[in-house]
Parts: C-alpha cells; structure tokens; sequence
C-alpha cells in the first residue's frame, strides 16, 4: 500500500483515480489545483504525485517544479496526466522534473498498471 | 417527513410487533357512534389522544385543523363529521389515528378522530371479508372495502386512501356545498 | 481488477456542462482581435478538460468534436490565429453543438451527425485559412500511419542504456526498468562501472552506472521503447537487433494492421458506454443537489462543536443543580440560544448560491438578440456574488429573462434613433442586500415607457377613470395587468402582451413583489425585491380569539387602534379606515378564518396595516403578541393550499402558526370588492 497524491481540476477524473486506486489498496490523497496540492504536500510525503498539467491557480508544471524543491518529494516519482496532443507537455513535465506521465484516455486497468509499474 | 417509528400512545408496543410478525391480514378497529371499523394496520403511523389543533379557514367543517407531529403539519379529519354523523364533545377517550394515505402525489399524513381504539384484528383468511352491503350502513359504502363479522359483531373495514383522500374531501364539500345552498334558496 | 467507471459519468456530465458555461462566458468576454492570453487559456482549459473527461468515458465523437475546438484555441493562444469574430461565433455554435451533444449522449440519444460534421468542418476551415498542414491533420483527430519501426528480430534486442548523472532527480529508477524489461523477456544485465568516483567525490543522488541489456524474445521494438519512453532524454540510449539477419516482411503488415493503444481502449470502453449512460441517466432522475463551498461547511461544523460545548455545559450543570447556580443557568442557556441562531444561520447560508448562476446566461442571449434585432447593446453585470435560496434561483430565471429581452425588444432604440445618446445602449442587470431583502434590478437607457400610450390603454380597457388624475406609479403600474402591453409590434422576441402579469405573479409566488420605474428617453428600471430565504421569516405574532397567526414583518406598515367614527361602511359590507388621507379597507381576520371568541369590537382591538404590491388593507386582530424568526412548514404537503395562508410554523408552545400570505389576502379582498 501507498500513499498517493492526485492533483486534478476536472472532479470526474480525481472521483475515479481516486476510487481505482482506494479499491487497490492505496491511501489516497487529492487537491484541485496545484496550490491546493503543494499545500498538501508540505503537510504530508507521499510514494507517488499523479497530476494534470493544466490547471487554475498553480499549473502542474509550476506543481512539480514547487515539488522538486521540497526535501520529501526530491525523489518521489511525479507523473503527469496528458493527452496525445501535448507531446511537448510531456517534455514540458519532465523539464520540469516529472518522472513519467500517463496518456490520457486511460481507464483503470491501465492507470493501475502504470501505478503498479513506478511502485514496484 | 415524520419518521417510520411507530409510537403507539394508547394501545402499547404489541401493535407493531403483531404488525410485522403475523402472517395474516391484521386491522386495527377502533369505534365511532357504537360500530366497529378496521383500518389497514400497515397505514397506522401512530395513535395519540386529542389536543386542540389549529383551525384552517375555508375547509370543510371535518377538517378540525391542523396539528405538529414531530415538525410536520398534518390535517386532522373528525371521522364522525367526515360520515355525516352527529358530533360529539371530545372526552379523554377520543383518539387521533395518525395514517399514511396513499395518493397521486404520494404519500400523505392525517390524523382522524374516532371516538375509542378497540384491537388489533387479525385475519387469516382472506375468505372471511365479505364484500361490503350496498345499504344499511351509515357510512358510505365507497369507501368500505368490506365485511367482517367476529364474534357476533361486524366490523366495516374502511378504504383510508379513499376516505381521507384530501381531493375527494374537497370535491365532496363543494357539492355539497352547493346542495346546501339551493336547499335555503 | 475491474473497476465500473460509469459510477463517475454523471460527475462528468456535470463538470462538462460547467466547463461549457465558462467556455461561453470567456468567448463572450473575449474582444475581437486582442488575444486575452488569460481568458483563451481559460477556455482552452475548459475545452481541455472535457476532451480529458469524454476520451476517458469513451465517448469518442465528444472527444474528437472538442479536439478540434481545442486545436483552434490552442492555436489562438499561441497567437498563430486570429480571434475574429467569426471564430469566435463558431466557437460558440460549437459549445451550443457540444452542449446537445453531452446531453444526447447523456440520455442515450442520437447525436446530430451532420450538424457535428458541419461545425468541425467549419472550424478546420478555420485552421487552414491560418494555412498550417500540421493545423488540419490535428484538427480531424486522425492521426496518419505510424511511421514504420523496425520489426522485431528473431532473437531479442541488445540495449545498451547510459543514465545522465540526474537521471533519479525526477523520480526515475533504473531498477523499475529492468523489472519491466524483465516483464518482455529473457533479461541479462550487465553492468558498467566505468564512471564510478571514488567514494569521497560521490554524489549518493546521482546515477553513475551504466548498463548492457540483453533481452530474449519476441517483444517488439516499440514495447521495449515504451519502456525506455519517460527516460528518453535522461539517458544516452541504443537498441539494436540481436540477430544480424532481420526476417523479411513475410508478415509485413504486422505495424500496420495492429490498432495503436489508444484506438483499442476506446473500441472496449465503447462496448462499456451503454451500461455507463443508463447509470448516468438513473442518476439524473434524482433529486438536486447543491455544490456547497467547503469554507461553509466547515462553519457549520465548528458551530455545532460550540454547541456540543454548550450541551455538555448544560449537563453538567443539571447534575446536582442548585438555586446558586441559577446565574450559570441562565449564561449558558442565552449561549445556546446564541449557537442556535448562528447555527441556524449557516445551515441556511447552505442552500444560498450565488446569483451568477442565473446572471451567466445573460451576456450570450443579449449578444444573440442584440445581433438578431440589429441593435448595439452592452451588458453591465453587478453584484452577480450576491447569494439567494436556491429555491428562489430556480424561479427567477425565467421572469428575468422575460425583462431583459424586454427591454432589448422594446427599451433600447435601433440605432440612429437614440438622439444625444451613446450609440451604444446599455443594460444592467444587478443584485445585492439590503435590509434582509434580496434586490435586482432590470435597467436599460432606452425610451423609457410610453406613458400616453399606457394611459390609453387604460382608459380604453376600463382600468383607468376619464378624467381624473393619476400618478407616474400608478399608469407604469398598469403593465402588469394581464393584456396590456404597449409594444407597436409583435416581435418573436419578446412576443404579445403576455408576459409581465405573469413576471409578477411568478415573482410574487416566491415571496417577493416587482416595481417599475421608467422615464420617456431615459430609460426604464425595474427592481424586483425577494426575500432572502424561503424557508424562515421574521414574523409578528397576532392573537384572533384563541388561535395565533404569524405575519411576515416586512409587509407590516404599522398598527393602529381605531376610532369608531373613522370607520366608513360602504356599499355592501366592506368597511374602510380613514387613515391618513386615504380610505383603508379592513379585513376583519375572524371572519376570514372563522375564529372563535375574538373580539369583535373595532375599538378594543388593533388594526394592522400591511401592504404588498403598491396596495394597504387594515388587518382587524385582537392583538399583537411576540415578534420571532419561524420556519416556514408547508401546508400542501399533507394537506392542500389554503389561499390567504402561506404556510405554516411550529410556536414555542409546540402548536402550529398559520403565516398570511398578505398579497394573496389583498388580491381576495380586491376580488370582492
């Protein structure tokens, strides 16, 4: 079990990472923005930071590099929600210091495997 | 709305359990002007003793008023005056039958004043209600879905939905409200 | 695992639809021509977030629809497309074309092919004229054949993986992606250490090793870069064939022919969709709910730990209580009575929404008429934060509507015929508090009412008397008569004179009343005033012989004893008041709700003066008891509506209150007379 951090303005998509991953078995953390997030963040660690790029308030890009910068979270895999059409987001992410993304559309099944993969 | 509790002032916590253990068809029977008459036990909500209610303008006369059960307002019907009876003073006696009437706009809550709550009438046989004579009765038979005679005694067992439906009531004072009206013209 | 997504549709019908409010609302906001970076990025976002959602719950021509939209704003943002006001326009048609979209797929319909296909092609036209290839291969959503990769060797792949020193600085793991390769195939690892410091210069951060793989089988080329895909750039990386002879194409369309991820995830997740929607539209069916802010819950929460504090308080103190302590008593039952009434307060402030609810679709329909009646016209929106029942929200959108098309139809002139004034005309639509009231105000700088005109019509309908006098208030008062409306023309816009007696009555039906006010060339204004909440009232408490009614105080004007001879019996049996110059119509209550033993003399008992829609009658009670805030029960629920009665309370004394609904008693009492 893991303690996970979604960040997503869209409340669909945080209700089902939420839901897929607490069926899993993982603790589960959730913000709607990144302000919200990093807020959470320098209360709380946590094994994995899933979030979508683009968002009010505090975009993830700014999330994750406001991340990077906190001791805890120097090492803790971050992914990023994306769709196809922002390849250079993906690039964007990991200039930023994201480990990973994940493509959306994704149903459970592929976002839990992709969990399943950075966990180990 | 008022919650599913059943509290039953008068007649004691056997009624409930009755309800919901017997097989049978169960009524409860109370009395008005020296006859018996059962309701559906499932459509009583509760029994309580008498308390003045709050008079509601332009209603039928057995229409007593209003009263607060748990926070919601419910109209309290005067059973004797809803037949045409003779009205009689209220005594310590006097009951106030709390039933869910099933209507178009769903459920509804009204109390009805009798004169006494008698037992609960447990029927096995759905053979011994028998259908409802079409004369004799003070009540109109509309609203009598039938006959049951226990030991001697017959006991009208009334239609609540019918009865106390809140258009009806209405729709029936109108015209009689117009009868009344040529009657003095 | 399998996980049923069709649980979160329903959130995402809701979200969608937000998203459109505010992708409308920012297209409206938009100016021509200036790139606003902020509001295009905000409805890029919007736009964004419903391709995420749609792709997610597979519904495949949402995504595709919206793919487009976004490419265009994308575009835009980027500043590589012009915001025209044509493009802004087929936006907007593309969010009305989205909205019905969401909704047939909501309800299982079918959507409107063609006018789908119509709209896409219309915004890829739009992308072509800014004249990128790359615009149009986007924006149809189909991407061309995967360039062709080279095929997977008999044997396996030789790897050979190099890590930048920073490689695990974003999360990544070297070990992660041995274990997936592992996962492929046969795997031997080989590790390099050639770069490897010496203990003292090593950072325990960075990735100094390097590493050969070996992978047996047959996973293809593009699995085994999948796997290497968020390290690409953190990693000098080679794969090569193990085998030096490649088997020719014998299978050649192997690539080709195998649908990418992407494509099959929707192809599954449309088999699921069906299942998804009737859960969907189950869930429509229930009741409403509201979206209430944290920050208020969080209030009423803290309220209720103050009043557990003030419980346990008054426990403590009935254990052993003596007379001494009557003082404690009495301090910690005025706390309760605080914490109720604060409680109270913020359980209501629960259902309050703020006013922009309806206000938001206001700017699309003035642009859509003004546009349509080919007239200039701003719309100015204030207050739109003001917060009202949500109750009275769903009632006052379909009046408001009605007064703002009014005066778009037939307060702002067509231009060239507004003289001195800006071309321009303006609307305002504002709302805001005062004195426990919720007011909102319908204003234009038009021509203002034709007084003459309403006067005629009066006369002729018999409203008005020849010859006599009457006041401004009193002639504007006559549109709200059913059948009078002073249009010269019938419009589709705003239509016959049905209309504002129906405003009224709708606005008077939650509680609130509606005035006018107008000059001829200036403009008119209307104010309509509501109450703050449905569901509590300030009363005053009247006895009538025994029972006990409950009038609301906003609507008392005063009370007054009365002398016999003020008392005037006019024809019939209606008995009037001189009252301050006027002639005052007294409604004995008694007799209207068939009271027992009140008092019957005029002078031993009181005259309450109440007024509602302009008008005063003198309401004959015993007398007044308490002033106090009631909760309003209704009577219909279990009973029917009662006319003269609003609705009903539970007293402190545990009986029922009837509340008057003044307006309807004076329209009673207007109709007997």
């Amino acid at each position: 079990m893991a303690t996970i951090l979604i960040v997503d303005d869209s409340a669909s998509m945080r209700q089902m990472v939420e839901f897929t991953l607490k069926e899993a078995g993982h603790q589960v953390m959730v913000a709607e923005d990144g302000l919200a997030a990093l807020n959470l963040a320098k209360g709380a660690a946590s094994d994995l930071v899933i979030t979508d790029v683009n968002m009010p308030n505090m975009d993830g890009i700014t999330l994750i590099r406001e991340l990077r910068a906190l001791p805890a979270y120097k090492f803790t895999p971050i992914l990023t929600l994306t769709t196809e059409s922002t390849t250079d987001k993906k690039m964007e992410g990991k200039g930023a210091g994201a480990t990973g993304w994940i493509v959306k559309p994704f149903n459970p099944e592929k976002l839990l495997a992709t969990v399943n993969k950075v966990l180990g | 709305m008022a919650t599913k509790t059943t509290e039953l002032a008068t007649v004691g916590t056997h009624l409930k359990r009755e309800a919901t253990t017997a097989e049978g068809l169960q009524y409860l029977t109370f009395t008005l002007a020296g006859e018996s008459y059962g309701i559906d036990i499932l459509q009583v909500q509760e029994i309580r003793g008498w308390v003045p209610v709050t008079k509601v303008p332009n209603a039928p006369s057995f229409v007593r008023g209003v009263m607060n059960l748990r926070g919601a307002i419910v109209p309290v019907i005067d059973l004797r005056l809803r037949f045409g009876l003779e009205s009689v003073e209220y005594t310590k006696t006097t009951v106030v039958i709390v039933v869910t009437v099933r209507s178009e706009q769903g459920g509804r809550i009204v109390g009805m004043v009798v004169d006494g709550v008698s037992d609960v009438l447990n029927i096995n046989n759905a053979a011994d209600i028998k259908d409802p004579p079409d004369f004799g009765t003070a009540v109109n038979t509309e609203f009598i879905s039938g006959l049951v005679t226990i030991e001697a005694e017959m006991v009208m067992l009334l239609d609540v939905d019918r009865l106390l439906s809140i258009e009806e009531m209405f729709a029936m004072e109108s015209i009689r409200g117009v009868d009344a009206a040529r009657a003095t013209a | 695992m399998a996980i049923d997504i069709g649980q979160f549709v329903q959130t995402f019908f809701e979200e969608s639809l937000e998203g459109l409010d505010i992708m409308e609302a920012g297209l409206l906001a938009l100016p021509p021509g200036a790139a606003d970076l902020e509001q295009i990025n905000t409805i890029f976002r919007a736009a964004h977030s419903i391709k995420g959602g749609s792709g997610t719950f597979g519904f495949k021509e949402v995504t595709d629809f919206t793919h487009v939209m976004e490419t265009l704003l994308d575009k835009m943002r980027e500043g590589q497309l012009a915001v025209t006001g044509e493009a802004v326009n087929s936006l907007l048609e593309s969010v009305d074309c989205l909205r019905e979209m969401l909704m047939a797929v909501r309800q299982n319909t079918d959507i409107d092919n063609a006018r789908v296909g119509d709209l896409q092609g219309r915004l890829t036209q739009l992308l072509e004229r800014k004249g990128a290839a790359s615009g149009t291969a986007d924006a149809t959503g189909h991407r061309g054949p995967v360039a062709s990769q080279p095929l997977p060797p008999a044997g396996g792949w030789l790897i050979g993986f190099r890590p930048h020193l920073d490689l695990m600085h974003r999360g990544n793991d070297p070990v992660r992606i041995f274990r997936e390769l592992a996962a492929l195939g046969d795997l031997t690892v080989r590790p390099d250490f050639s770069r490897l410091p010496r203990l003292a210069e090593m950072q325990p951060e960075d990735c100094y090793l390097a590493w050969e793989l070996e992978l047996r089988g047959d996973a293809g080329h593009e699995a085994v870069t999948e796997v290497f895909a968020w390290v690409e750039d953190d990693c000098d990386l080679s794969i090569e064939a193990l085998v030096e002879t490649i088997v020719p194409p014998a299978t050649g369309k192997t690539a080709a022919e195998e649908p990418g991820q992407g494509e099959l995830l929707l192809e599954r997740r449309g088999g699921d969709r069906r299942k998804s929607d009737r859960r969907g539209s189950g869930a429509a069916a229930d009741g409403g709910s509201i979206r209430v802010g944290i920050d208020k819950v969080d209030a009423v929460i803290n309220l209720v730990g103050e009043l557990v504090t003030t419980q346990s308080m008054l426990s403590a103190l009935g254990v052993d209580f003596d007379m001494d302590r009557i003082d404690k008593l009495h301090e910690a039952l005025d706390q309760l009575d605080r914490n109720t009434r604060d409680l109270q307060e913020h359980v209501m402030r629960i259902r309050m929404l703020p006013v922009s609810s309806v206000f938001s679709r206001f700017p699309r329909m003035v642009h859509d008429i003004s546009e349509k009646l080919g007239k200039r016209v701003e719309l100015q929106i204030s207050g739109e934060q003001t917060e009202i029942d949500k109750t009275v929200i769903e009632k006052i959108g379909d009046p408001l509507i009605h007064l703002v098309r009014n005066s778009l139809d037939h307060g702002i002139e067509p231009p060239g015929e507004r003289g001195t004034k800006p071309q321009t005309g303006i609307i305002t639509l504002n709302a805001y508090h005062k004195s426990g009231s919720i007011f909102i105000e319908v204003g234009d700088d038009g021509r203002g009412l034709d007084r003459d005109a309403l006067r005629r019509k009066g006369l002729d309908s018999g409203l008005l008397r020849p010859g006599e006098e009457y006041s401004d208030e009193q002639i504007h008062e006559l549109i709200f008569h059913p059948g009078l409306s002073t249009a010269k023309q019938i419009s589709d816009v705003s239509g016959r004179g049905v209309g504002m007696d129906v405003v009224r009555r709708n606005i008077q039906d939650v509680g609130g009343n509606i005035q006018i006010a107008s000059q001829p060339g200036r403009g008119s204004m209307i104010t309509i005033c509501l109450p703050l909440t449905l569901a509590i009232l300030d009363g005053q408490l009247v006895s009538v012989g025994q029972d006990c009614y409950i009038i609301p105080l906003l609507s008392i004007v005063e009370s007054v004893q009365i002398r016999a001879e003020a008392i005037n019996r006019m024809a019939g049996k209606c008995e009037v008041l001189r009252f301050r110059g006027q002639h005052l119509p007294i409604l004995r209550l008694y007799e209207l709700f068939g009271a027992e033993d009140a008092v019957t003399d005029l002078e031993k008992g009181l005259l309450v003066v109440v007024e509602a829609d302009g008008r005063q009658v003198g309401l004959f009670v015993d007398d007044l008891q308490g002033q106090q805030q009631v909760s309003i029960k209704s009577l219909e629920k279990n009973f029917r509506r009662v006319s003269g009665v609003a609705g009903a309370t539970i007293l402190g004394d545990g009986r029922v209150g009837l509340i008057l609904d003044i307006s309807g008693l004076i329209r009673v009492n207007n109709a007997a007379m």
